[in-house]
């Protein structure tokens, strides 16, 4: 580890020196430093600002501090009620203990896990630019088949990124130029020749805050996360999605799918190709296969498509209310699903198994 | 009212240092407080093989004591493991390999200098990458631990040409590591011409020889102090580099010096459990009685050495077949050597048996429990523990069909494995001195690896004295004390506890003409049973999520005959963690390899997957508990890793029974059932 200086950032007009870094939860950051990736001169920690509260917007809708901790934005009621998709995501992430830690901003701009970035000694055009991508030959089982590039295939590892990026979350900004609003679905940027840059932060922006609109489709929402563990894994594929179904018809959804791009990946054709069309499995299916279909699977995560398609049509279907008839559609699996999958009862799953991690 | 010794050995005694462990008394090996201690950090091969010409340190790195490579480091004594040789030679055998050893007067000038030292490096071409038809693999004499690599008996081609009922398979497993909790740690300080290490291992007799070899020293002259140790796996069991590093650091500096490796290096230099590619062919009678199996492995080991794991040795032990073939071949690759790693060979050959034998029972329409009952005519505690686990786990009720049971989107499927380890002791010397005032000291230089070998050594020697176990006081993890096995091939218990309870007699014996007694059990050992097994019987039900493909494990049982059981309660933690253990080899750990950086990417916990508390949903164990009284005084069979043999095999059992799909190829993950067609 390199070292460092560090001081805590008093006000939010105090700006950043060149080659200092903002440190909140640190659950991400000091690894990296540890590991000799991050090499900050100064470490600026933003931790004691005035930005843990969560507060309501006056048009509706919610403000989440970006120092409020997982652990706390989880456990929210509003957030419980209003948009559960974004409880489950966050529970469904890390652990107990980290959770205590990582704050809302920092879990937005936490790094990608990708084993050549988190090795100093690898070549890796995102930690040592121009050194080049080792994993498109090499190990990339859980790398992106959306949104890569010749010079980068990481996946963004953020459960709660995706759920925002689903509730079309607006991230606060603070710095040297001013404040903005921006989007959390173009926050982040696609790797393309700079796969050096995750987001479109400039130095010594801040992120102060979350901004959760007004979403009545959201409380009816949930987030499914498939990993190689039952518990503090990466996801290999998650979904979230918010879902309104009156007589039979989408009135409106939101969908976006997890650990497969350089970001939290907003299913926008997908949703295109549900609204106003049959609740039924095929529909959800299609609609999956409308979003994958620019899927550029390597050799070993071609699977993520199927795995991402079974995920979206049984998310989708467990938010049908039982009332619809649609619910209770036949079951439509493609080639690569087996069997008759989530014939049971459409709300078994995700939201149990999301309690049943918090009270681990 | 008259006063009665209760038996302490089969006693659930709780741990005795428990206490000390959970209020942060108990020291492990780099808590040792220390004048003026300085702090090695290793800097590692980047690439797999080539030649180091020289380390370039930028002169203004504050704080640095020494930087040590092969062009300056003091000149070591010739060891049988080339791997401790370190910085001796500028030829790199592997990546992670230790390339030199930055000393500073604190950790994070340590590891800050060594991440910035430069590295002069020839490189060459590596090769890492095992197969079965490479071109260099060829069969070895021996395979670990000491027996040959090959045996014949009948004529297996032509029993498999007969035989109406034939199997041919090839199971794969991927290369492990195992990671103790604790690192490998070594605090090393020359007192005048005497090395002292405070050293994390299974065996501070074979270290205080290993070590005091390599710098010159007869064992008396090295005092390696191991109190506590978190955890081994077998990967403690013979010095490690960090413990010569962290000697010559001292050497050098003239100051105690520490090393602990950081997790990334428990991937490197403290070995591996090699990768193996099974082809298990097997033959069987419509009655299912087998007539015929070959089984041959092929695996690797690195340039420096040949380290061959046995898996097909576990073949010629567990049912009887008239035409045996058992062989193992091996490729010498650009990798760390290999090393134990909880029930080496035992745990990936039972793999390969103990599936096709799965195989072979849906083959031929027979229960898989059966088939085995019908294959151990010889063997009734081994068959015991399958009648007895199949009647606990419920087994009767299941449809042998796969892909019967769905529950909501799961599929839900049982399978079962049988299990076997080696029952064997070896040499050791126990001292018990009478303290006065009935109490009593018992010494040996053992090691403790929280497995409860501490508490069940007071067990055995209270009841050898007829005293209450609070009046004797153990005494190991010191190479000073009378010398002792290691802690390793289950044989702990058995070898120490053979040696504590002769010299708990001898003192007896003596009736008062003598405070002290010695006991030495090298000729008893000599003249132990060979061939003696502890085994058992593993029982899983998984299920299979038809949207994700995720498998959980939702029971997991085990039945087993480890002889005289000595103390349920650390015993039932023993079995309990092999079969979880058992259950990462199944569905989570592999070392992913990849062949162009020459090393496996997935260098921590967070990427190299063992199960979480979650993924453990219901487990228990029970056993016969019956002495076998012709092995030891104690009648007991070592059970440290019997519990990871066959429960991978029940697991990837259970998983075909749910989907109808095989996985041949570990660690079994989603993304093989999702691309998998029944």
């Amino acid at each position: 580890m390199k070292t460092f200086d560090y001081r805590t950032a008093t006000g939010l007009a105090d700006g950043l020196e060149p080659g200092a870094v903002f440190l909140a939860g640190g659950t991400n950051l000091v690894d990296l430093m540890k590991l000799g990736i991050a090499t900050p001169d100064v470490l600026v920690d933003v931790s004691r600002l005035p930005l843990r509260e969560i507060t309501d917007l006056p048009r509706g809708g919610m403000r989440i501090g970006s120092a409020v901790r997982n652990s706390d934005l989880a456990a929210d009621h509003r957030v419980r009620t209003a948009y559960p998709v974004l409880s489950q995501a966050l529970l469904a992430g890390a652990s107990g203990q980290l959770r205590n830690m990582a704050t809302t901003g920092g879990n937005l701009l936490q790094r990608t896990r990708c084993r050549y970035f988190m090795d100093a000694t690898m070549p890796c055009n995102k930690h040592l630019p121009g050194s080049g991508c080792p994993a498109r030959d090499g190990d990339h089982r859980n790398l992106a088949i959306l949104g890569g590039s010749e010079a980068c295939i990481a996946t963004h590892p953020s459960d709660m990124a995706v759920a925002l990026a689903a509730l079309d979350a607006v991230v606060q900004v603070d710095g040297p130029t001013g404040q903005r609003s921006i989007p959390v679905t173009d926050l982040y940027r696609l790797p393309g020749d700079t796969p050096e840059r995750d987001t479109v932060l400039e130095h010594g922006e801040l992120i102060t805050a979350v901004d959760l609109p007004e979403l009545p489709v959201a409380a009816r929402s949930t987030y499914r996360k498939a990993r190689d563990r039952a518990s503090y894994a990466f996801a290999v594929g998650s979904v979230a999605a918010a879902l309104d179904v009156e007589d039979g018809l989408v009135r409106e959804v939101r969908l976006a799918f997890g650990a497969v791009a350089p970001k939290p990946w907003r299913a926008f054709a997908a949703e295109e190709a549900l609204r106003g069309r049959p609740a039924t499995r095929e529909r959800f299916a299609a609609a999956a296969d409308a979003e994958l279909r620019h899927a550029t699977p390597l050799r070993d995560n071609a699977y993520k498509i199927a795995l991402i398609r079974n995920l979206t049509v049984s998310v989708l279907a467990s938010l049908v209310p039982s009332t619809e008839p649609a619910a209770q559609g036949p079951a439509a699996q493609g080639p690569a699903a087996q069997g008759p999958a989530a014939q049971g009862p459409a709300t078994q799953g995700p939201a149990e198994s999301a309690t049943e991690e918090e009270t681990r | 009212m008259t006063s009665m010794v209760t038996r302490a050995v089969g006693a659930p005694v709780a741990r005795l240092e428990g206490p000390a462990k959970v209020s942060g008394a108990a020291r492990y090996a780099a808590e040792y407080p220390q004048d003026h201690l300085a702090y090695g950090w290793i800097v590692p091969s980047p690439v797999a093989r080539g030649r180091l010409d020289a380390v370039l340190i930028d002169p203004a790195e504050e704080d640095v004591l020494a930087v040590l490579w092969y062009g300056n480091a003091p000149e070591l004594a010739k060891s049988d493991d080339p791997e401790l040789a370190v910085l001796q030679s500028d030829e790199i055998r592997y990546r992670g390999q230790p390339l030199a050893l930055v000393i500073a007067t604190s950790l994070e000038a340590a590891r800050r200098a060594a991440q910035a030292v430069q590295l002069e490096i020839a490189e060459e071409d590596h090769d890492v990458e095992l197969r079965a038809d490479h071109p260099d693999r060829y069969t070895p004499e021996t395979v670990v631990p000491d027996v040959p690599a090959e045996s014949s008996t009948g004529d297996v081609e032509a029993a498999l040409t007969s035989a109406p009922v034939t199997i041919d398979v090839t199971y794969e497993t991927p290369p492990l590591h195992n990671s103790p909790m604790e690192p490998h740690a070594t605090i090393a300080r020359w007192d005048d011409q005497d090395l002292i290490l405070y050293d994390s291992n299974q065996h501070p007799s074979g270290i205080a020889d290993t070590v005091g070899a390599i710098f010159g020293l007869p064992a008396g002259r090295v005092h390696v102090v191991t109190e506590h140790v978190g955890g081994g796996f077998g990967s403690k069991g013979t010095a490690r580099p960090n413990a010569v590093l962290a000697a010559l650091g001292a050497r050098v500096t003239g100051r105690p010096v520490e090393v602990v490796l950081p997790r990334q290096a428990m991937f490197s230099i403290v070995g591996h459990r090699a990768p193996t590619l099974q082809r298990i062919r097997v033959g069987a009678t419509e009655d299912g009685i087998l007539t015929a199996i070959d089984h041959q492995t092929c695996t690797q080991s690195s340039r420096l050495l040949e380290f061959v794991e046995s898996a097909s040795v576990v073949t010629r032990d567990v049912y009887p077949v008239p035409n045996l073939r058992t062989g193992h071949s091996v490729v010498r690759l650009d990798v760390p050597t290999p090393r134990w790693m909880r029930a080496p060979g035992e745990a990936p050959g039972m793999v390969g048996l103990e599936c096709a034998l799965d195989e072979l029972a849906v083959e031929l329409g027979l229960d898989p429990v059966e088939l085995r009952i019908r294959n151990s005519p010889a063997n009734p505690r081994y068959v015991e523990c399958l009648r007895s686990g199949a009647a606990r786990f419920g087994w009767s009720e299941r449809d042998p069909r796969p892909g019967q049971r769905l529950e909501g989107e799961w599929r839900l499927g049982t399978g079962m494995a049988g299990a076997t380890y080696p029952a064997s002791a070896m040499p050791s010397t126990a001292r018990v001195r009478a303290l006065g005032a009935g109490e009593y000291e018992v010494a040996i230089a053992a090691a403790d690896l929280g497995t409860g070998a501490r508490t069940i050594l007071a067990q055995i020697a209270a009841d050898e004295l007829g005293v209450p176990i609070d009046k004797v006081h153990i005494r190991i993890g010191d190479s000073t004390l009378p010398q002792a096995s290691v802690a390793g091939g289950s044989s702990g218990s058995a070898s120490w506890g053979w040696a504590v309870t002769g010299a708990c007699r001898e003192l007896r014996a003596a009736d008062g003409s003598s405070d002290e007694a010695t006991f030495d059990t090298t000729e008893l050992v000599q003249q132990q049973k060979e061939n003696r097994h502890a085994s058992g019987a593993h029982f899983a039900e998984v299920r299979v999520s038809t949207v994700t493909g995720e498998i959980r494990v939702s029971r997991l049982f085990g039945m087993y005959d480890g002889g005289r059981i000595l103390n349920p309660r650390t015993a039932r933690s023993q079995f309990l963690g092999g079969m979880i253990m058992g259950m990462g080899m199944a569905l989570h750990e592999e070392s992913v390899l990849d062949p162009a950086q020459g090393t496996w990417v997935n260098h921590d916990l967070a990427e190299y997957h063992i199960p979480t508390h979650a993924d453990v949903e219901w487990i228990d164990a029970a056993w016969l508990d019956q002495p076998e009284d012709d092995l030891n005084p104690m009648g007991s069979k070592g059970i440290g890793e019997i519990g990871i043999v066959g429960s991978p095999a029940a697991i990837l059992n259970a998983v075909w029974h749910a989907t109808g799909i095989r996985i041949r190829t570990l660690p079994a993950r989603l993304d093989k059932i999702l691309t998998a067609t029944p």
